[in-house]
């Protein structure tokens, strides 16, 4: 079950960096999203699950594509730039070091799930928590939608 | 059950894939998909750690995450349409503006 869907996630963001049209990418990314939704499942966290469906691959993808289609964007004009070896090689250098990395950290992980209570990632949990040590940080986020909401509105409103 | 390690790996790889769109990748809006892609990675690392350790503290931050790419989704959208009344395209390699 795992690894289907971790498969699914994966082979489905690879398709999505490597297609021409923005729209079949975005559409590729939503199905990353519903694997990474699944897999959150999996690990008990069931409000994130949904906040995942509902805010990713409901809120921001339908964003997206209304963009698309509203852009009406075709095929990517300029295929890969004169510099893009240059670019590739970044992406090389960065591979090898995630790696590198990842050896490290992995060897000293030890994977042994504790048993947790039917509670755990569910909405009351996670809300007692968040409203309480992280209350702050909840109200900055609320401070932070705030001021998105009138940039938007004023970048809407200067485009014409 | 599957252990943390399997969940450390994908997370890795689809931060690597995002990055590789990122860098490689000239098309704004698909710029900006690898973009959403790799906070999710690393919101998948969280909510892996925080079953493995047993605290909510990871589901909190992934919450946080949440909010604030969505809010960047309205914002960066935003942009890119001011970006394409003006240009007639979101092709990144062609903003050079403030270089010439």
């Amino acid at each position: 079950m795992f690894y289907a869907l971790s498969g699914i996630s994966v082979l489905a963001a690879l398709w999505m960096i490597t297609r021409r049209s923005p729209l079949s990418s975005a559409l590729s990314l939503v199905v990353t999203f519903l694997g990474l939704a699944a897999l959150y499942a999996m690990l008990d966290a069931q409000l994130l699950f949904v906040v995942q469906i509902w805010v990713y691959a409901g809120a921001v993808m339908v964003l997206v594509l209304f963009v698309i289609m509203l852009l009406n964007l075709r095929e990517e004009e300029s295929r890969m730039a004169a510099a893009s070896w240059g670019r590739f090689a970044l992406c090389g250098i960065l591979a090898l070091g995630l790696a590198w990395k990842a050896f490290g950290v992995l060897a000293g992980v030890r994977g042994i799930a504790p048993p947790v209570s039917s509670e755990f990632g569910g909405v009351a949990s996670v809300a007692e928590i968040l409203f309480t040590r992280y209350l702050v940080q909840f109200q900055l986020v609320g401070l932070l939608l705030l001021a998105v909401v009138v940039g938007v509105v004023v970048l809407a409103k200067r485009a014409r | 059950m599957v252990g943390l390690h399997e969940y450390l790996v994908v997370s890795g790889l689809l931060f690597l894939i995002g990055a590789v769109g990122v860098l490689t990748r000239t098309n704004g809006l698909i710029l900006f998909m690898s973009l959403e892609l790799m906070l999710n990675a690393v919101n998948l690392t969280f909510v892996a750690l925080a079953r493995y350790t047993g605290s909510l503290d990871g589901h909190v931050f992934v919450f946080l995450v949440t909010a604030v790419a969505a809010a960047e989704a309205a914002v960066g959208l935003a942009i890119f349409v001011s970006l394409f009344r003006l240009h007639r395209s979101v092709n990144v390699d062609q903003m050079n503006a403030m270089g010439e």
